[in-house]
């Protein structure tokens, strides 16, 4: 058996496999250095997955030799290779990251099951992301968000808000599940099939009310799972009151993965091949998706700049990226599609990077809020330096992977002549230097003479070093686009869309 | 020449850069610190010089940095206008850094290894500016000498400082994020690219674009906060706050220019003369311009404060740039050219004089400057010979500019702005002589006890003179001395800028 032709099912089976044994190693490093060869494992065979991809093109491999529409198919195009690659990425930076930044933050005895709970939630997103069932997007969704609720009740121990937190998300999070299943119920009524591409070809030519009512439901729920305004008041908690690591790890790629199933269903499943539009899907887009991207955009920019919690704030903050990249999605062409999946791999670089260096400051001086930043410039310089430098890219400064995203979107908006849209985006950029100038300039203060800060040591290598890898890549990935550009563009292509409608 | 004008333009980014890292290394021992400075900024305009000999020789050196997103890069290309204002910045940076160097240890300031790094990476990015070949690079070093100019502007680190610096950097972010990135973009939506081309690219694009040019020119001119077009000015004289040498590099050396140079250069490469004078886009900004030159100077003529008058001045010669570009003729684009130049020699010299006067008497308003000529006749010669050339009397150079601008105003009829012309120049006479014939003739305060009008106190006491330190005073002589010769070397100047009008036709 040849291991490369295996290759698509290795990054969800490994991990499925080796996870639970997690909990049964010993607390501590054993079980920590346990999950963080196996995130790099999974790493390294999603690089490779991408690899095969960006050579040779699409992949499908039937799960089990079971050919669709029975069996389960994983089909892998540029699209969600690139997906992979990011959250595989991701999850390598954020496990040895964890390791000091967890023995500080939760229960010791608690490490093995949290590890556990973290790889179970990276393969759920992985699984959702690789799989062309639709069913299948659903146990792999409900896989991830169920480790994901645990994952944020463990910050409890930090503070007891966590608990409510990670249960409003809970309810939330079953809503937004139970819609999307209700939806693909109808669709499976209308079509008899799961498999995405067959349920495409079904779909042409049977625009009736129950598919509409299931592209319905299946906009909402995913709207909900991506944190869409104004689905998103789970996120600002959840995100503000989880353990350091998990909120780094989550905000990079959770809401990523249910942006890209939306964009599987509009894209792959509704938008059929020959340009009809099924389920009013352009309607949708032009009516609710654009508007509710640009209110969002700007009203949880607004909500940001008052928040006194940073943790809070970057969650606020992730709630208007998410409208910019829905924006992108809305304008229904390829550029659209491409500044939205760019913008995906980029946020999740700079959210990264950010949720780590206020970890590494909850690390050293024990909380989140803005007065702990004070002077930090000064204090713990290298984790300011990485704030300020994924904030610049936050805010889209030239040279970072933000000002990349911001230039496609603006492009893209001008592009199909809509440019009402592409002012609203630069306006709400303006808003993110308010947030993020705020917290920089608290940063850079000097100390009061009269009142000096007591002198803090720097983070831990083991914190560090993975953070900055991120940062390095929010700078290199701005000067140097081939990995992001380029798969984006060419996985919009492959969607093969018939630019109409949204002009 | 070893060096190509094809290697050079690199050069010119990386030279500075290793002098950032040489003036950092160097913290501990400021002479060494300083000579860094010195020995990169004589690279540096060893490298400029080569580029602008190249470009006099009619070629267009060009330089592939980097290729951003597929098809958009960053790259330089450099014309005329380009070598000229990388010329005056790098040359003018020299002098200021002799007389940074004696202004910031003479008041003793602190932290002045920042002070210097922070130089050295905005001259880097004014470099980035003046050679860039299209749109895209020019936005990114504007932005890059925004964030690098505003260490420089909150120096001082106090309060006032800190309500400055916010002010400078949040209108200028604002208007190139909110307003310039946008209009690029559309840009490069409706063409393809963003190339400075000789005869603009947007003329082949009317149908896609239409009614909407002015709107997008209005875009570039707001968008483009540092050329001060009211009402995006008031960065201007907040930045004020910033210890002087900074001021004198804001308006003289690199950001000012930088801002007017891209409005120049968006109007000559991106929009065209032809475009803008056959669709009267460019006529309700002209008429901005002329409203701000004269606003502003009425303005000036109410501060007391000699930095704040002085800024108001550039606000409004900054105008002249402006309006230059927006009459659409060629007289008028050679007049904001030249403008450029002479400006800038003048209006360093009006700071570095303010400058010594405050470090040697410490005085900041115009009112107590009444009689303090007698103690200190250079700076105040000086200045005179300054305000002479901004007012564009001959023979200093900047009276050439308003002669081209008149010229280019009487081509196109529009006899109101020769009018708001000849206005700006005597609230000019008003505003800027009146500093040095107060401080010659008048009593000064202090003496009231003496007889007035007593004949021995209007003589210069030169054996009891208060002149500030040798460095302050050095380089504002130079630049006066410059003036002059600009004056007699406008032609050299005229010719080496004609390719830029010539190539439009």
């Amino acid at each position: 058996m040849n291991l490369i032709e295996q290759l698509p099912a290795l990054p969800i089976i490994t991990p499925l496999l080796l996870a639970p044994i997690t909990i049964l190693l010993p607390k501590g490093k054993i079980s920590w250095l346990y999950a963080t060869a196996i995130s790099w494992l999974i790493f390294f065979f999603c690089a490779m997955l991408l690899h095969q991809v960006y050579m040779h093109g699409p992949i499908s491999y039937f799960l089990g030799n079971w050919a669709p529409p029975l069996g389960i198919e994983y089909r892998v195009d540029l699209a969600n290779a690139l997906l992979l690659f990011l959250i595989s990425a991701i999850g390598a930076l954020v496990f040895p990251y964890s390791y000091a930044s967890i023995m500080a933050e939760i229960d010791e005895r608690q490490t093995p099951f949290f590890y556990a709970a973290l790889l179970l939630c990276m393969t759920g997103l992985l699984g959702v992301t690789i799989t062309g069932d639709a069913f299948n997007v659903f146990v792999f969704l409900e896989i991830s968000s169920l480790s994901t609720y645990a994952l944020v009740a463990l910050g409890a121990r930090q503070d007891r808000r966590a608990l409510t937190a990670a249960f409003n998300y809970l309810v939330m999070g079953t809503i937004g599940a139970t819609f999307f299943v209700i939806g693909l119920g109808l669709l499976y009524q209308a079509t008899g099939t799961l498999n995405m591409a067959d349920m495409q070809g079904k779909l042409v030519g049977l625009d009736n009310r129950m598919v509409q009512s299931g592209f319905a439901f299946i906009f909402v729920g995913m709207g909900l799972k991506l944190a869409m305004f104004p689905l998103h008041l789970w996120l600002p908690n959840a995100y503000a009151y989880a353990p350091s690591s998990v909120t780094a790890f989550l905000a990079a790629t959770a809401t990523k993965v249910a942006l890209y199933v939306l964009i599987r269903f509009f894209y792959s499943i509704f938008h059929a091949a020959n340009g009809i539009d099924i389920g009013s899907l352009f309607a949708t887009l032009q009516y609710v998706v654009m508007p509710v991207a640009v209110i969002g955009m700007f009203v949880a920019s607004l909500v940001a700049v008052f928040q006194d919690d940073v943790k809070r704030m970057l969650a606020y903050s992730s709630v208007a990226q998410i409208g910019y990249m829905l924006l992108g999605l809305s304008l229904g062409s390829e550029a659209g599609l491409s500044a939205t999946m760019v913008h995906m791999f980029n946020h999740a670089l700079m959210k990264g990077a950010l949720f780590m260096a206020v970890g590494c400051v909850v690390f050293r001086l024990g909380g989140h809020r803005i007065s702990h930043f004070t002077g930090l410039a000064r204090r713990m310089p290298w984790t300011a330096g990485a704030f300020i430098i994924s904030g610049l890219s936050l805010v889209g400064v030239p040279l970072t992977v933000g000002f990349v995203s911001k230039w496609m979107l603006l492009q893209a908006t001008f592009e199909v002549g809509q440019w009402i849209p592409s002012f609203l985006i630069v306006a709400s950029s303006l808003i993110a230097v308010v947030y993020v100038g705020r917290i920089i300039e608290i940063m850079l203060r000097s100390p009061d003479p009269d009142n000096p800060l007591p002198s803090v040591k720097e983070a831990p290598l083991l914190m560090l070093v993975p953070m900055w890898i991120l940062v390095i890549a929010n700078v290199y990935l701005g000067l140097q686009t081939d990995l992001t550009v380029d798969i984006a563009k060419g996985a919009a292509e492959a969607f093969d869309l018939v630019v109409r409608g949204a002009r | 020449m070893p060096i190509s004008a094809e290697h050079a333009i690199p050069l010119t980014l990386l030279v500075p850069v290793l002098g950032f890292l040489a003036i950092w290394a160097s913290d501990k021992s400021p002479n060494l610190r300083e000579a860094a400075t010195f020995i990169t900024g004589a690279v540096l305009l060893g490298l400029v010089l080569i580029i602008f000999t190249a470009v006099g020789k009619g070629h267009t050196p060009g330089f592939i940095l980097l290729d951003v997103i597929d098809g958009i890069n960053l790259e330089f290309k450099v014309e005329p206008l380009g070598a000229l204002f990388a010329l005056i910045a790098s040359g003018l940076w020299i002098i200021n850094s002799l007389y940074s160097v004696g202004y910031m240890r003479g008041t003793n300031e602190a932290h002045q290894t920042r002070f210097y790094m922070s130089f050295a990476i905005a001259i880097a990015s004014a470099m980035g500016i003046a050679f860039a070949a299209n749109l895209f690079t020019l936005f990114i070093f504007y932005e890059v000498l925004t964030l690098s100019t505003f260490p420089l502007v909150t120096h001082k680190g106090n309060d006032a400082a800190r309500r400055g610096g916010r002010i400078y950097l949040g209108i200028l972010m604002g208007t190139s994020i909110g307003l310039l990135l946008p209009a690029i973009a559309w840009v490069y939506a409706i063409t393809g690219g963003g190339e400075f081309t000789p005869g603009g690219i947007l003329s082949t694009h009317m149908d896609e674009i239409g009614p909407l040019l002015p709107v997008l020119l209005g875009l570039f001119a707001f968008g483009i906060g540092k050329a001060a077009l009211m009402p995006i000015h008031p960065w201007l004289p907040n930045a004020m706050v910033a210890p002087t040498p900074v001021s004198a590099f804001l308006h003289a050396v690199a950001v000012v220019k930088a801002g007017v140079f891209s409005v120049l250069k968006i109007v000559i490469y991106i929009f065209g003369i032809d475009l803008l004078s056959a669709t009267g886009a460019a006529t309700p900004f002209m008429w901005l311009a002329a409203g701000s030159i004269l606003l502003s100077s009425m303005i000036a003529m109410n501060k007391d404060n000699l930095k704040a008058r002085l800024a108001y001045s550039t606000v409004s010669q900054l105008s002249y740039v402006t309006l230059g570009a927006m009459l659409a003729t060629q007289m008028g684009v050679l007049g904001g050219a030249m403008q450029i130049a002479m400006h800038a020699l003048g209006k360093m010299t009006l700071f570095m004089c303010a400058g010594a006067i405050y470090v040697a008497s410490h005085k900041t308003l115009i009112s107590q400057m009444r009689g303090l000529g007698r103690t200190m006749p250079i700076t105040f010669g000086v200045f005179f010979i300054g305000a002479m050339s901004i007012i564009g009397l001959p023979p200093m150079g900047g009276s050439w500019p308003k002669f081209f601008l008149m010229a280019g105003a009487a081509d196109t009829g529009q006899i109101l702005i020769i009018a708001v012309l000849i206005i700006s120049s005597m609230f000019n006479v008003i505003y800027l002589l009146s500093i040095p014939v107060q401080a010659f003739l008048m009593e000064k305060d202090d003496t009231s006890s003496k007889p007035k009008g007593a004949g021995k106190d209007i003589m210069i006491d030169w054996n009891n003179l208060k002149e500030a330190p040798f460095w302050c005073i050095f380089p504002p002589i130079v630049t006066a001395t410059g003036t002059v010769i600009l004056f007699f070397s406008a032609g050299t100047l005229y010719n080496y800028l004609l390719p830029i009008i010539r190539s439009g036709l």
